[in-house]
């Protein structure tokens, strides 16, 4: 299934802002940054097609994750 | 008490009179400083029925025990008077240097009453106050005044001072200080205005005396450990400045568009903080003792300049639906050029954009500089006639609730309490919106910052789509936020510390024994006595409220289609929580418990 991954701030830093990849059926959030060498610590927001999300979710095809590294202002 | 340099300047601009005072230490022992001892002053020295522009109002300019200390972030003040916009209580925070350098005068604060007979600007060394003609800065922007005034007081002063929009009254204009930043909200600039000041300039020459030195570089080598370790404050501010929220906010579709006409903004990759940082980004910028440095200067054409904020790209982008990051800058640096709120004017002109899209307000009015969503030039243009008064720009400087009104349709106005709400839509942050309707000041999101525990997760994530537990989170941050502001530190430090490291930053720098609870508690204290200015004032239950669209239209698509903000399932557990009656007034019990 196709999943794809829009990242911000620092995690673009040689990953670029939009990723689409192929994943086997019922991949996780986490088996997705594992792919893409993000470490957990760097995941402050993670969200499922715009809803909070869990690393360890199941996701469909056609999915949309959103991962944002500890940011803040205001 | 160390800290405190235990001397407050009152100026009586109609005798010209200049009296130092001794500090009130019993005040201060309850209301810390800054923003809750500056509103302890107002509270018993103004009538809170006065009109914001009469001489009987007056202007506090206040420190904290804590600026102008070896504390991270030290170099704050407050600016509290009654607002010409809300009624309320107004207490517009601001860095910079400005409040270091009043300290190092010698004084907590600066109190001016009264009215000058013409323009004046007073002068600030030491010992030393003059109050001194400022006929030749009438009239100038902000920078040509802050130019103007270094050859006069030398370039070693810090400078405060206001723009044509402070002179000419406009009801959403800011107080600046040290070239770009700003005591923003509530129209504090109109009240200096009001009475013919200019401008404060300070140069001192002495620091405030700490109760316990070593013990205070202890706490603050710990304090400055955890902003640095800290994702936030260590890394994603300093890197991206507050623009880095465009992205965040867009995506969890709370990012109102078009006036708060839709939440999710299809350009926003345009105007954010990464956009931000990789093509305009000249160098970071931090105020006194700061070590998170989330002040940006950008440059755009021939134009370099300090800003621009999140609040400040949302209201000029997203709100009036315009993607051209350039003209943000522009309209940024035209906003501060001309002494206004950025977040008031930007929303300002979208609620005009929404006139005129439904036809109240047309070509005939607009001087050739159409008001549609989009129209890029339009938000330099406006900036610029709204701080000048010129044509429809003097409807537009008095706010966009009264804007509204002289056109028979206030509920174009964002507002709450007639203060423009800045850049989260509560209808998807429901704890966001329980402390929008409930802010002393008005519209205002650094009252209670619940975007941090209600999207950013820290401490920790909340369902930002429930009202479960969130009255109890408000009240909390509100009393934090409080004690943060009368300490004369900078809220973003709270990402990293809590209501125990301030505790022990003030017990070390001043000599008290604070504990987290009482910190809470002083915090507490400053709410409600601000509470009760307003109620004084006029205020009712029915002001704690929001915009009828965020109550009744639901958001139309997006991450948070079909939400409304449910107000009015947190509202009577918050009043209760505060230990008011039904209808928002404190009871005896509690202003007894906290001694007020
Ligand atoms: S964090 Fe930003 S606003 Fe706060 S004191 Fe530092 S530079 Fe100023």
């Amino acid at each position: 299934m196709d999943i794809q991954i829009k990242l911000f701030a620092t995690l673009r830093e040689g990953r670029g802002k939009i990723v689409t990849k192929e994943f086997p059926p019922a991949a996780t959030p986490r088996q997705v940054i594992e792919t893409l060498q993000i470490s957990e610590e760097d995941v402050a927001i993670l969200l499922v097609n715009g809803q909070d999300g869990s690393l360890d979710q199941e996701l469909h095809d056609q999915d949309v994750l959103s991962i944002f590294p500890p940011v803040g202002g205001g | 008490m160390k800290g405190y340099r235990g001397k407050i300047l009152r100026i009586n601009l109609d005798d010209r009179s200049v009296v130092k005072e001794d500090l009130n230490m019993e005040w201060a022992k309850s209301y810390i400083g800054g923003r809750g001892l500056g509103t302890k002053y107002f509270y018993e020295e103004v009538d809170p029925k006065v009109d914001a522009f009469s001489k009987e109002n007056k202007i506090i300019m206040a420190t904290g025990p804590l600026s102008g200390t070896p504390t991270p972030t030290g170099g704050r003040y407050m600016v509290i008077t009654k607002s010409p916009l809300t009624d309320t209580i107004a207490s517009s925070n601001s860095g910079g240097r400005w409040g270091a350098e009043l300290k190092f005068c010698g004084y907590d604060m600066v109190i001016l009453e009264g009215k000058a007979d013409k323009p004046v600007y007073i002068d600030i060394r030491d010992d030393e106050v003059e109050i001194k003609d400022a006929a030749h800065l009438w009239g100038q922007t902000t920078s040509k005044t802050m130019e103007l005034l270094a050859k006069d007081v030398g370039e070693k002063a810090k400078i405060l001072n206001i723009g044509p929009a402070g002179e000419k009254l406009s009801r959403i204009a800011a107080v600046m200080n040290d070239m770009d930043r700003a005591a923003g909200r509530s129209g504090v600039g109109a009240v200096m205005g009001s009475k013919n000041v200019k401008a404060i300039t300070v140069k001192g020459s002495s620091k405030p005396e700490i109760h316990d030195m070593a013990q205070l570089k202890q706490v603050v080598a710990a304090a400055n450990k955890s902003i640095k370790e800290n994702g936030v404050t260590g890394e994603g501010l300093p890197t991206y400045g507050t623009a880095v929220l465009v992205n965040i906010i867009n995506e969890n579709g709370v990012f109102p568009t078009n006036n708060f006409q839709t939440s999710t903004f299809d350009k926003a990759e345009e105007i954010s903080g990464e956009n931000l940082a990789e093509n305009y980004l000249v160098k970071r910028t931090g105020c006194y003792g700061c070590p998170i440095a989330c002040g940006r200067h950008c440059k755009v054409d021939d134009l370099e300049a300090g800003g621009p904020e999140y609040e400040t790209i949302w209201g000029y982008g997203a709100d009036c639906g315009v993607s051209n990051l350039g003209n943000i800058i522009k309209a940024n640096y035209w906003c501060n050029e001309m002494g206004l709120d950025t977040i008031s004017a930007s929303t300002t002109i979208a609620a005009a954009m929404e006139l005129y899209q439904r036809g109240l307000i047309t070509d005939q009015d607009l001087d050739g500089v159409p008001l549609q969503f989009g129209n890029d030039d339009a938000i330099i243009e406006w900036t610029k006639r709204m701080g000048l008064r010129e044509g429809l720009g003097d409807k537009l400087a008095e706010g966009s609730f009264r804007l509204g009104e002289a056109y028979g349709a206030s509920d174009v106005s964002m507002s709450v309490k007639k203060q423009e709400l800045p850049a989260y839509d509560p209808r998807g942050i429901q704890g966001q919106g329980l402390a929008y309707a409930t802010s002393n000041r008005g519209g205002c999101h650094v009252r209670a910052y619940l975007i941090s525990p209600e999207i950013l997760g820290l401490p920790e994530k909340l369902d930002k789509f429930s009202t479960e537990g969130k009255p109890l989170w408000v009240k909390i941050f509100q009393d934090l936020t409080a004690s943060i502001d009368s300490l004369g530190l900078c809220l973003f430090t709270s990402f990293a510390m809590g209501a125990g490291d301030y505790a022990n930053m003030y017990n070390a720098a001043v000599g008290t024994d604070h504990t987290d609870e009482t910190i809470l508690e002083a915090g507490d204290r400053i709410w409600n006595l601000e509470r009760m200015f307003n109620m004084k004032s006029g205020l009712k239950k029915e002001d704690d409220t929001l915009p009828k669209r965020l109550l009744k239209e639901a958001i139309p698509d997006g991450p948070a289609k079909d939400k409304t903000s449910l107000l009015d399932q947190m509202l009577p557990e918050y009043y209760e929580l505060r230990g008011w009656d039904t209808d928002g007034v404190p009871t005896e019990d509690k202003l007894n418990s906290l001694k007020i």
